[in-house]
């Protein structure tokens, strides 16, 4: 890293790159701390958590599709408490952001979490919104302008940490939803979540997920995250996380010149354990190629066409 | 300890119909793995397909250094891989998992296996068998292997090989006993006592199995199958049933298994069989 600056800021945190893992694909680091150092990670946001532990879905799970694959775990984990007991201790070894990510049925149950986490040693939280809110027939919070500035407006005075929004793809217009998340109190906004998707075994004619339905993720959403991303980050002063499908350094740039301030490795990190590494050389090197010494050298750098 | 490995295929060659072996040469995984474990291999160098796909580990050959992987063709990951041949090299996530009990304990050791499951329980044998080479007398290896019908048998010479008594079975009776293995296995319990069976293969077959261990109360082992992502326990795609207190939780097939004691698996909820 001689020579070129990568930090980044998301708000007051400030990281030491801009390459994040993305929740739910890399448990809570444990696993992965036997291919990559963690140390040199911008940070990790884990596994979603909710005030309960749940069991998540019945399986199968996963299905892989065209370039892509399709989820529905159903945020199986141990619930927020043992995560700040047992898995919390385990990655402040690390010199990296921990990020706490987090959904819930309830804008009480976000927040009831969002004040536990502030009392504690993560440095940021997260929230997940494509939840679907029990109070409200199950529509998902992050489906509505209203919807999203009603939960991010509510949790922002529970939350003394740096509160990151996650938007879900699944709504008609993106730009709408990132300003809600903004003018409601978010430190920033990441993007995307998974698309919702389907997926059909015609043998059996039935679908191959359990759960019937699940998210779409992987180099399949790329070009949809891509767009997305640009539209938020035009839209919004606050920083933007972007991800989807990143595999490599290039995609990664993609994102950074559209208008993110750090980005996200998910699915990736299935084929390749060192992906989220991988991805950090690759944008390295892409930065040396033009001879660039910042990384805001790039952000946002983008020229469209007029 | 995991490691993603580049290793080269020292040969690969069809044994039946869609039935393949691979032998790998690997330092590692020869000299590392335990008999149920599995590697997650890629199948192809771009980004599609873009899951790994999970192979137990058959044999390994630690003199050599290699080890030996047999599968079936069942839709595009494993087509990739049958098209790969001697010289290429093959992207290998492992060991993963959790081996299968070995232990000197026991003396007389049945493995049961059906279809594409009983590739790991050569492996099993194998690690006996060096135990007998010391202590002849003391051990007792049988196997009982399943398969549809005489065209899709491989493997007999080296079961017969590995073990004192083979037994197969057909579906239509084309070779061996016609039937289910579980009826052979059945017909043996109720005539010579088992310190310990190792059962992989059909999620229907593997319950059975393990209903007949629990009636002649010999301790036995299983080897899940459950669609995967990661393979390292950090996405938590692979869930199966298991008890849990007077209850029930989902673990997973990839760190928690793939191998278990039967009496801790809930076989009601398990899954889509894919055979
Ligand atoms: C722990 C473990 C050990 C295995 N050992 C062997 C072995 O030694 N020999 C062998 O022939 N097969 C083995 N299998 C099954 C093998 O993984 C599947 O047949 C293979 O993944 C199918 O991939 P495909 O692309 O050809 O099929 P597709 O149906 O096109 O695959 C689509 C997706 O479904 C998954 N999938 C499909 N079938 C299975 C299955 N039975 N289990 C898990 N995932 C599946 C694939 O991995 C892929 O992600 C094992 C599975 C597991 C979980
Ligand atoms: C198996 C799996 C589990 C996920 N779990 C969560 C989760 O708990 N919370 C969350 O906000 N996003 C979750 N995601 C979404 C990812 O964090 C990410 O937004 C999405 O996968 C797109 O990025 P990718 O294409 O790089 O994977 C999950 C994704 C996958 C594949
Ligand atoms: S495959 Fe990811 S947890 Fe098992």
């Amino acid at each position: 890293m001689k020579g070129i600056d990568l930090k980044v800021s998301i708000g007051a945190l400030k990281l030491k790159n801009p390459v994040i893992a993305a929740s739910g694909t890399f448990g809570f680091g444990r696993e992965y701390s036997e291919f990559i150092d963690l140390n040199r990670l911008g940070g990790i946001s884990v596994k979603g958590l909710t005030l309960a532990p749940r069991q998540g879905n019945k399986p199968p799970r996963i299905a892989e599709t065209p370039a892509g694959i399709l989820n529905s775990v159903g945020l199986q984990n141990p619930g927020v408490h043992a995560f700040l007991r047992d898995e919390l201790p385990f990655l402040k070894q690390y010199n990296t952001a921990v990020i706490a990510n987090i959904a819930g049925n309830t804008i009480e149950e976000y927040c009831e979490m969002a004040e536990l986490l502030s009392a504690s040693d993560i440095d940021a939280v997260e929230l997940n919104v494509s939840c679907p809110n029990v109070k409200q027939g199950g529509v998902s919070f992050g489906n509505t302008a209203a919807g999203v500035s009603e939960i991010v407006g509510r949790v922002r005075p529970c939350c003394k940490k740096t509160m990151i929004v996650k938007l879900t793809p699944n709504v008609t217009d993106i730009k709408e939803i990132a300003a809600a998340a903004e003018a409601s109190g978010a430190d920033a906004i990441s993007l995307i979540n998974t698309l919702l998707g389907m997926a059909i075994d015609i043998h059996r004619r039935k679908p191959v997920l359990a759960n019937n339905t699940g998210g779409l993720s992987g180099p399949a959403v790329k070009p949809v995250a891509l767009r997305m991303v640009y539209e938020a980050a035009n839209t919004v002063k606050i920083p933007v996380i972007g991800m989807g499908g990143i595999t490599c350094g290039e995609d990664a740039v993609e994102f950074l010149l559209a208008g993110a301030s750090a980005v996200m490795v998910g699915t990736a990190n299935f084929t390749n354990p060192h992906a989220c590494m991988d991805v950090l050389k690759g944008i390295e090197n892409y930065l040396k190629m033009y001879n660039n010494h910042c990384i805001y050298d790039i952000i946002g750098k983008l020229v469209v066409n007029q | 300890m995991p490691k993603v490995l580049k290793e080269k295929i020292l040969r690969s060659e069809a044994l039946a119909r869609s039935i393949y072996r691979m032998t790998v040469e690997s330092e590692y995984i020869s000299q590392t793995a335990r008999p149920g474990q599995f590697v997650n291999l890629k199948c192809s160098d771009g980004i599609e397909p873009v899951l790994r796909r999970p192979i137990s580990i058959c044999r390994v050959n630690r003199e050599q250094k290699t080890f030996e992987l047999v599968f079936q063709v069942r839709g595009r990951g494993t087509e990739l891989l049958s098209r790969k041949k001697a010289g290429d090299s093959v992207d290998i996530l492992g060991p993963l998992g959790n081996p299968f009990e070995i232990s000197a304990h026991y003396k007389k050791i049945a493995v049961v296996g059906g279809g594409i499951g009983i590739f790991p329980l050569l492996f099993i044998l194998d690690e006996y068998g060096k135990h007998r080479e010391d202590n002849l007398k003391a051990f007792d290896l049988s196997a009982f292997i399943g398969f549809r019908d005489k065209d899709s048998i491989v493997l007999k010479d080296e079961f017969e090989k590995a073990c004192d008594t083979c037994r197969i079975s057909t579906e239509d009776g084309s070779a061996g006993c016609r039937g289910f293995v579980t009826g052979l296995l059945e017909e043996e319990l109720s005539r010579k006592h088992y310190d310990i069976i190792y059962t992989c293969g059909p999620t229907a077959m593997m319950k059975k199995v393990a209903e007949t261990a629990g009636l002649y109360k010999v301790p036995c082992q299983v080897s899940l199958e459950q669609r995967m992502g990661c393979g390292i326990g950090a996405c938590l795609v692979c869930a199966c049933k298991t008890k849990y207190g007077d209850g029930w939780e989902y673990s997973h097939v990839c760190k928690d298994g793939p191998v278990f004691w039967c009496d801790r698996v809930i076989f009601d909820e398990q899954v889509e069989d894919f055979g």
